[in-house]
Parts: structure tokens; sequence; C-alpha cells
């Protein structure tokens, strides 16, 4: 390896533990790479490119997120960093890791099951599909409403310790 | 650039700004909900499909914005122009009524625009096909949540049924405009970029039959198609819709947050 893709080498692993550091406005026990949220880090001449995806179209969080981003790296002299916005492929939850799930559940939020679950002939897949209470584990729980607190997420109660809850939606 | 690319370039344009104006009016009516929806849990939903609405419109916008000679932005499509320069269907302008009359609205739209954004992913055009790729993810959770509530309202009680029988009545008329194909359409599914309304309409038809005779609703009559929106020829309540979401970056233009 030359001396110059090393540096470039080195660069980009030190963006990267910036990024990693940069949480999801809305759900901060997640870091935008276990969201998915990250999808590309390059270096062009001296510009470093860091390519985002939003997770629905109408994702206000998407530009609080592009401003973290410049900021964060700026603060460490990457000051002619660029944000990306990319739709294609589209934010599916499936890109969440097994651990990000489990952190999501520490939170308190339900973790998405893996979207092949999901059989889309069934009038209302998601409740075809048990969601755990991240309270108290229990199966017995009914879904309120499609639609939670933010538009990745639908309302859930649990039937045994009556709590409410968020399940993240599995898309 | 070639006169051929200048008129597909210029009926991508429109094809696009249509599907987009579509989805901001009806994100606009749906915002007319905010705190006012007969349950809490029913505000936030309206609201989260408007957000998931005009998500679309931008990316759609700033695609037609791109398109565009001389230069415009996202902005200026949505909030500088006026009534007659609007494409959307006239169902989506229509007022929201009452809770009935908007669910009613929002099932017709949503069962036809699902199978529209299915289409839609295997476009031609790459660009539209990303969006609807994106959308229609976003689609089948409104068409879920309309469908729940035209069953919860259809079989529910004496008088649910006949509300949402009567929503039916008023919205139905409005149904048949999403269907007729101009020459618009007709070019841009040539180009494989565009949607077959044809094969739209059997897949509409088919599942709202479906839930209608599951919600225990009788199919209205069919009447005359009321036609007119994507040639700019609209409902009046299109114009005072449009000077309650115009109105600040008309009195103030360029002013940033």
């Amino acid at each position: 390896m030359d001396l110059m893709s090393k540096n470039t080498e080195i660069q980009l692993a030190h963006v990267r533990s910036i990024l990693d550091t940069i949480t999801d406005p809305e759900i901060p026990a997640l870091t935008i790479n276990e969201m998915g949220i990250l999808r590309g880090v390059e270096i062009e001449a001296d510009t470093v490119v860091v390519t985002i995806t939003p997770t629905y179209s109408g994702c206000p969080a998407i530009d609080q997120i592009t401003d973290d981003i410049t900021a964060a790296l700026a603060k460490h002299d990457y000051l002619s960093a660029r944000v990306a916005l990319v739709l294609s492929p589209a934010w599916t939850t499936d890109w969440m890791s097994d651990e990000a799930k489990e952190k999501l559940r520490q939170y308190g939020i339900a973790p998405p099951c893996k979207t092949s679950l999901l059989d889309d002939s069934q009038e209302d897949p998601d409740v075809t599909v048990i969601v755990a209470c991240p309270n108290c584990c229990s199966f017995n729980t009914q879904l309120v409403s499609h639609f939670g607190s933010t538009a990745c997420k639908s309302f859930w109660q649990c039937t045994d310790c009556l709590e409410p809850f968020d399940y993240f939606k599995p898309i | 650039m070639s006169a051929s690319a200048a008129s597909t370039k210029s009926d991508l344009f429109t094809y696009t700004l249509r599907q987009a104006d579509n989805s901001m009016v009806l994100c606009q009516r749906l915002c007319e909900w905010a705190a006012r929806a007969p349950e809490l849990e029913e505000d936030i939903a309206l609201t989260n499909i408007g957000l998931d609405l005009i998500g679309q419109a931008r990316s759609l916008y700033q695609y037609s914005a791109s398109l565009c000679d001389p230069k415009v932005s996202e902005d200026d499509l949505a909030f500088m122009r006026d009534a007659h320069q609007w494409t959307n269907l006239l169902l989506v302008e229509q007022p929201n009524g009452d809770f009935a009359d908007t669910i009613a609205r929002q099932y017709f739209y949503d069962a036809w625009h699902l199978p529209f954004l299915e289409q839609l992913t295997r476009s031609h055009d790459t660009t539209l096909a990303a969006i609807a790729a994106k959308s229609v993810k976003e689609a089948k959770y409104h068409l879920r949540h309309s469908s729940m509530w035209i069953k919860r309202l259809g079989d529910g009680t004496e008088y649910s049924h006949q509300r949402m029988q009567d929503a039916i009545a008023t919205v139905w008329p409005f149904t048949k405009e999403m269907f007729v194909a101009d020459e618009l359409d007709l070019r841009m599914l040539e180009a494989g970029i565009g949607v077959d309304l044809d094969v739209l309409k059997r897949a509409w038809e088919s599942q709202v039959v479906a839930l209608l005779i599951s919600a225990t609703l009788t199919k209205p009559i069919d009447s005359e198609a009321i036609t007119g929106g994507r040639q700019g020829q609209h409902t009046e309540y299109l114009h005072d819709l449009l000077a309650e979401m115009q109105v600040l970056p008309r009195s103030m233009p360029n002013r940033q947050w």
C-alpha cells in the first residue's frame, strides 16, 4: 500500500470514528450507523463525502442529522465535509444489527422483526407478528394505533404490565 | 437537446409534478385535522400520514424542479403557483367534512396510491422508481389504517354505518378521475416511465369492492366522471386551501427560518 492510500485509510477510519458518535436525534440510544442511516464515507480530493439515507420520506430528523455530521467533522478540522442524501436503495429496518435492536429494547422501544417475517397478503401483517413488551417481555400485547410518536413507530400496549410502548415498524 | 428529448423532459416534469401536487394537497388537508381529530391517537395518525406525504412531495418537487428550465426551486413549485397551475386530482382537494368523509377520501386515494407506486417502482426512470420504492413502504401503512376505519365504522353501529355510507356516496364521484388517462399518461406509459391506469383500475376496484362488502357497505351507483384537476380546472375548495398554505412564503418571499 503506498503512502497516499494509507493516509486515506487512516483518515477514513478517523472520520468513521467521529461519525460513530452521532446519534439519531429522535432515538438517542442508537447511532446513525446502527440505524442504517449512514450509507457510506468517501474522501474525494480534500473533501469528506458522507452519504446518508432517510428512514421515512418525511423524516424531520434528517436535516438535524446533516447539521450534526458537518458540525462534528468541522470540530475535528474536516471543514469541507459534504453530506449527500440518497433514496435508493430504500431504507429498511433489516439494516439494524441484533445489537442495535437490543439497545432499542433496553431504551423502551420494541425492536422491529425481520421484514421477511411479514406476510403482505395479510390484512394487517403487524398484528400477525408477536411483539414482546420491552418492559416485562410479555407476549400479551395489543396494537393501539398504526402510528406512534414518530413516523417509524406504531403504538402498543402490554395487557400484562399495562405499560404503553412504541414498536419500531418493520419496513 | 433534440426536440423529442426536450418534449420528453417536459412530459417528465409534468408527470412528476402531478404526483407531487397530489401528495402536497392531501398532506395539507390531513394537517387541518391537527388538534381536531376524534381521539389523540387519530390526531397523531393523520398528521403522520401527512408527514409521509410531504416527504414524498418534496422528493417529487425537487425532481420536477431539476427538470425545469428556467431554473425553479421546490418551494417555487409548492408556494408560487396559483390554483389553475395545480395538477392534482380533484379527490384530494375535497374538504375534510366529518371524520367519515376524510376516511372515505383517504381510503379511496390509498387504494389507488399503493398500486400506483408499486407499478412506478418498475419505471424506466430511475429517480421516479427510487422515490416510488421508498414511498410504497409508507403507503402500505396508510392503506392499512384507512381500511381499518372503513371497516370499523361501516361494520360498527347503525349510526356509524349510515355516516360511513353517506361519506362514501359524497366522495365516490371524484374517484373516476383517478383512472382517466390523458395524452400524457399514454405517452409516459408508452415510454415505460408511467403507470398503466387500466391495470390500476382493476386492482383498485377489486380491493374496494372486497373491503366495502366486509364493512357491510354498499358500492355507490356509478356516475359520470368529474375531471379537470390535471388540466388546472379545480373545485372552489383548492383556492382556499392554497390561500392558507401559501400565505407565509408569499407575504414574506425568500425568508428563512
